[in-house]
Parts: C-alpha cells; structure tokens; sequence
C-alpha cells in the first residue's frame, strides 16, 4: 500500500490557503480592504484579545486576504505558518527583533544584499545588536565568530554580488551545535529552486517584491518558520520562552510550541513595529506565485541561453553564474540547487566604468533599474549607480569590478535578450 | 507547569494560572505523536473561564521526560498520578483520538476522579493500518506525513486555516519531528492494541461528550458508533467541516461545543 501524498507544489501555488469565498463564492482570492472585523458580542471581542479564540480584528495583525498569502508561502516552502510584511527588509528586521535585545549579536554572510548589510552594519548597530560578517564559502569562520550573545546565523541561498552558494546543510549542522536558529533571505532561489528547511534551515524570507511577485508592481516581504527550533531547549531565547509583560505575561513557547516564533513576531512584532502588508499587495503577489512554477523554469532557461552567449563574447570576462564549472561554488550548486542557479548573475565588462557606462546605455530591452526578479529583463551597473561612491580597490573588496554588470533575466524572447546584450557590448568597445 | 509524575519530569500547560483548589479541573490529553499545544485555542479559554487547566504533555512527548508508554492503560494511570501529585482529586477529562482512549480508560477505571468526559475524533477499536504503523516502527518519515494528511479534512490544504497566517500541514510535521524515535510507534501501537473499549464504556457513569469530524478520514464517524452507543446517556456532537485535528481546523465549533458541555 502507497501512502498518501501531499498535493504537488504547482496546486499549493494555486490552492494553498484559500477556499472559495464563504461570503460570495469568488473563486479568486478576494481583496478584503478592510481594516477592522466586528465582534460578535464582548465575550467574543474579549477572548480574541486574550488570544482565546482565533480570528482577525485589526489588519496591521491579520487582514483575510494576507493571511491566504501568509499560508501559500508557507505552504510552498514546507514551513509552520508565515508573515507578510511591508518589504523584504521589514521581515528580515522582524525576525531580528522578535529574536533579540541590545547586546545581541548575529554572525551574517558578507554577500548580501546591500539594503541587509546596511541593517545589520550600521543601523541595528545604533541598538546594540552587533553582527560579524564572515565569507560565507568558509563555513567555519561561522563557528570561529559565535560568542556567548550570538543568536542567530545568517545568509542568503544566493549571495550578492557573487552569486555565492551558502551551504545551508553544513551552516545549520554549526548553528544547531551552538543552539542557535539559521535564517536566509531566499530572495533569489524561491521556493521553486530550492526549499531550504529541508536542507536544514530554520527560518526564511523573501522578498516578495521579486520573483514572488514577478511584475514589478508591489513591494512585499514574508517571514516563513519552519516550525523546527527548539527555542526552549536551546535555552537562549528568553523572548520565547519566559513570561512577557508586554503580552499578558504569555510565555510563547509554553503557549504554542512549534508556533511561538510566529506569535510574537505577529503579536509584538506586528501590533508595534507595524510594518505590516496592505490587502492589495498580498493580492498582487499572489498573481505572482500562481505563475511562479511556470515562470521559474523560463527565467532559469534564458538565463541559461544567456550566459552561453556571453560565454563566447570576447569583450566579456568573468561570469560570476554558479552553474558554469569556473564559479567557485559549481559543485555544491549542483548539490544544492538542482532545478537551477536562478536568473540573475553578474558579469565584467573588459574596459572598465567608461565600458560600463556605454554597455548599460545602449541596450534597449534591458531596463537599467535597481530591481531584480522582474518578468522583465533588467540591468545595473554597480560602479556607477549603487556603488558610485567607491573606489576600484574598494570595488574589489565588495567583489564588485569597475566593469561589473548585474544582469536579471526575465521573460522576453532570449534571443531578443541576446541580440540586446550583442548590440550593447559591440557599442561598449 | 513542571511536575515529577513517577519520580521523572513531567509538564502540564496551565494557561499561566496557578491552580486553585476552589475551581472545576479540566486536563486536556493530546492524539497520538502531538503534545499540549495541541489545544493551544481550547485550553487557555477555559483557564480565562475559571476553570483549573491541566493540559499535559504525556511521557516522551512535549517537555515532559520519557520513554514513552506502551498501553493506554498505563497512560491512564500516569494522568491519574499526575492528578494526585498535584492533589487534583477530580477532574473533567477532555481526549483527542488516543486521548480520548485514555480519558475512557480513565473513567472507567478512577470513577471517583472523574467529573465529565469529552471524547474527540475517537473511534473504536482504533486499529491504525500496517504500512501506518510500519512506518512508524521503521522511524520512516512516510509516518509523519500519513498522521498529517490523514489527520486532516481531505480540503484542509485547500481552506483557510481559521488560525491566520499558519499552514496546518506543516504545523503538525513540525511536532511530529520534534519526537524521540519510536515514540509514534509507542503511541500508535497502544491505540491498535487498545481493547478493553466497551467494557469501559459501559461502568461510564459520569457525562459524556462526543464531538466528532464528519470528514475524518482516521476515526471516520461510523467507526465511533459502537462505543457511543455502549455510553449510557452520551451526547454528540458532528462538526461538519472537520476532519481528525478538531482542535484546529474547527477550534471554535470544538470550544463551543466543549464550553456548553463542562460549564
């Protein structure tokens, strides 16, 4: 006798979370925009606020239509349940500051996306949370910077600019051995290319405003939880696992187990930070993820067509793309992200900023932009737009050269793409 | 609460509040693999309600110490020690599949300690399949998913949990995952082995309570006929959209309909 099996990713991408409307009947998922939700007498108003009973009473805590979000990316990445947030940086600072105080300290990837970097460098700095940013191809350097206050390692499945590969199994085995959580931004991969708690982590995020999304039209952030950390036994997290005066004195853990993450990063973090996801956008990244097994592949394709052209381009040197054999983490890629190493990948021009500046100016398809995961292709160039204020050596030290592009494929015919890239390249010399 | 049952750790949620000895008692008794917070939006109603709250994590399961235990019987036996530890000489008992074997048992067998009983998503027997129970003897993760999706109404993937924002699936793999080796085949196998059923049923002498899932797929409505019927003077009560896992797929149907029983 077979077991049963669990719906595949393409119906969750679809389904997950959503019934159609009890109210209507809608099939698609409807837009509640609405702030607030009537209680059906005071004892029922007074257990929801006391956490009694379920339910939604305010839309900065829980909102219909985000919820349905909420529970397909939870779904879709194997997760116990998840959060939208306002943006991908108000979901990594939610699962910062639902898990520390000032004096914490977090042990992060170098390669991150500049907005991360910024957050954990300089601004969480300013309230006494401190991160040391280690190479995220040495595992060990993780260990090596654990202190006795760290509480979380972090990284991203994908590392900016570099595309470096983390390498979720051997960096959770450490962080589980230090009894502490592993977060990544899976921006890049989505749940389509890799699911990282099954390779170990133990809290993501995205940001939805990429490929989630896909149009380019909604900025949006979710924190998923595995569900999987024993925050009680790794005896670190005070946050989750003593009374807090700040919620009914609930101790989180006690109170929901697998689920207390969750709660007081919607609880707390939710009811005072307040960045939370309006009804609208989580409307609009779910027409993004109903697509997103259909849209992944074709993204991974061209990109693929792509850097096979670009390949043979004799004006073109270093391709930093993780399934050409030259890339430092080709192996563990392949490991790790067998449906493909994503659509975006950067690449040097020969001829420096000036080369740059030209290349960028005369494609046409590409849109020149600072985004990635858009079903439209689109282009930056580092060293004279996010990075302009750094010298070469300083450059090169953020793995970033004078003629560094970052190129995000999107959906348009690859030849197009190619003919594009051809005609600028030919202009850049 | 932490509580030495039988001289090991044992823990019982106690929705923050201090027993006292003026209240009506409820313990809550998990299904087969889960832990208290099974009855995360049940239990803290009631210890808001005055009532006494003893939601306990069985051996092996949650906080509490193991090995776990082989037979309902003895789980039986260990609520009511767990009882007497915390001088709670009578209690409402509230079960969930194996737990609502172990609250028979009990009833049965400690009627001096036992106020009401409310039965969920039980059937008898409760034989569990080969492959289910394979699975589990092997530690085979194939066990967690048959609990998960049998466990669930066959549309819970494709509803809105009632608990915004949280997947149902994988909250319960998440639990199951959290289990020592061998334990869901400890608790399996005392649910397949369970047989002094009927013969419980009828020395019930207290209030009893059914609520079932008309769309369980592991103790389907039918299978609990016989043993509603040898409880003298049982009420029930079928939840329409339900599958197993009452407690969250319906949690407010399954309080309500607690709530207007143990009142």
């Amino acid at each position: 006798m077979s077991g049963p099996k669990y719906p595949g990713f393409d119906t969750l991408a679809l389904h997950a979370g959503q019934s159609p409307d009890p109210a209507t009947g809608a099939r698609a998922v409807p837009i509640y925009q609405t702030t607030s939700y009537v209680f059906r007498d005071a004892a029922h108003a007074a257990s929801l606020f006391n956490m009694e009973r379920a339910g939604h009473v305010y839309s900065r805590i829980s909102n219909p239509t985000v919820a349905v979000l909420e529970e397909r990316i939870a779904a879709l990445e194997g997760g116990v349940g998840a959060i939208a947030t306002a943006s991908g940086q108000a979901a990594l600072h939610l699962a910062v500051a639902t898990l520390m105080d000032a004096g914490s300290h977090i042990v992060a990837s170098g390669a991150l996306y500049g907005g991360s970097h910024n957050l954990l460098g300089y601004t969480l700095k300013r309230f006494g949370i401190e991160t040391t940013f280690v190479s995220p191809r040495n595992p060990e350097d993780f260990r090596k910077a654990i202190r006795p206050n760290t509480r979380l390692l972090f990284g991203e499945t994908l590392g900016n600019p570099g595309l470096d590969v983390l390498d979720i199994p051997t960096l959770s085995g450490i962080a589980h051995q230090a009894g502490l959580p592993l977060l990544v931004d899976a921006t890049f991969t989505t749940p389509y290319l890799m699911k990282p708690f099954e390779l170990g982590a133990d809290l993501l995020y995205h940001s939805a405003t990429k490929f989630l999304g896909g149009h380019g039209i909604a900025i949006g952030g979710l924190l998923v939880d595995s569900g999987r950390f024993d925050w009680e036994k790794s005896g670190r997290f005070a946050q989750l696992t003593a009374p807090y005066a700040g919620f009914h004195n609930m101790d989180f853990e006690e109170e929901s187990g697998t689920r207390a993450f969750l709660l007081r990063a919607r609880r707390e973090g939710l009811r005072d930070f307040g960045a939370c996801m309006a009804p609208m956008t989580a409307f609009q990244i779910l027409q993004g993820i109903e697509t997103l097994h259909l849209r992944m592949p074709r993204h991974v394709e061209s990109t693929r067509k792509v850097v096979g052209f670009l390949s043979t381009n004799s004006f073109v040197g270093k391709i930093l793309y993780p399934e050409n054999p030259d890339h430092p983490d080709h192996a563990l890629a392949a490991k790790l992200l067998p449906w493909g190493c994503g659509a975006v990948f950067s690449f040097d021009i020969k001829g420096g900023r000036e080369a740059g500046r030209k290349f960028i100016e005369a494609l046409r398809v590409f849109s020149h932009l600072a985004n990635v995961g858009d079903a439209k292709s689109l282009v930056i160039h580092p060293a004279t737009t996010t990075h302009y204020r750094m010298s070469d050596e300083d450059l090169g030290k953020a793995g970033i050269g004078p003629g560094t592009v970052r190129l995000s494929i999107g959906l348009e015919d690859a030849d197009d793409l190619i003919a594009d890239l051809d005609r600028a390249l030919k202009a850049a010399k | 609460m932490n509580v030495a049952v039988n001289g090991k750790d044992a823990f019982a949620y106690t929705a923050a509040h201090a027993l006292d000895a003026a209240k009506r008692s409820i313990v809550f008794v998990h299904g087969a693999g889960l832990d208290h917070s099974s009855w995360g939006l049940q239990s803290r109603y009631f210890g808001y309600h005055g009532f006494n709250v003893l939601a306990v994590d069985l051996p092996a399961h949650g906080r509490s110490a193991g090995p776990a235990l082989a037979a309902v019987g003895q789980m039986a036996d260990w609520v009511f020690a767990l009882m007497n530890e915390l001088k709670i000489g009578k209690a409402s008992l509230v079960g969930h599949s194996m737990g609502s074997l172990i609250a028979l048992d009990f009833a049965a067998r400690y009627p001096a300690s036992v106020e009401r009983i409310a039965l969920i998503g039980t059937a008898y027997p409760m034989k569990v399949s080969e492959a289910f129970l394979g699975a589990a003897a092997r530690n085979d993760p194939a066990a967690y998913d048959m609990e998960t999706i049998w466990g669930h109404a066959p549309q819970a993937p494709f509803s809105a949990n009632p608990n915004p924002g949280m997947w149902m699936y994988g909250d319960t793999l998440a639990r199951l995952s959290r289990l020592a080796p061998g334990v869901l085949h400890a608790d399996l196998s005392a649910c397949n082995g369970y047989a002094e059923g009927i013969k419980a049923a009828a020395a019930i002498r207290c209030p009893a309570q059914f609520i079932l899932g008309a769309r369980d797929m592991m103790t389907p409505p039918r299978a609990a006929r016989e043993l509603i019927q040898a409880v003298a003077g049982a009420q029930t009560v079928t939840i329409g959209s339900s599958g197993h896992s009452l407690m969250a797929e319906a949690p407010d149907a399954t309080l309500d309909a607690l709530a207007a029983f143990l009142r």
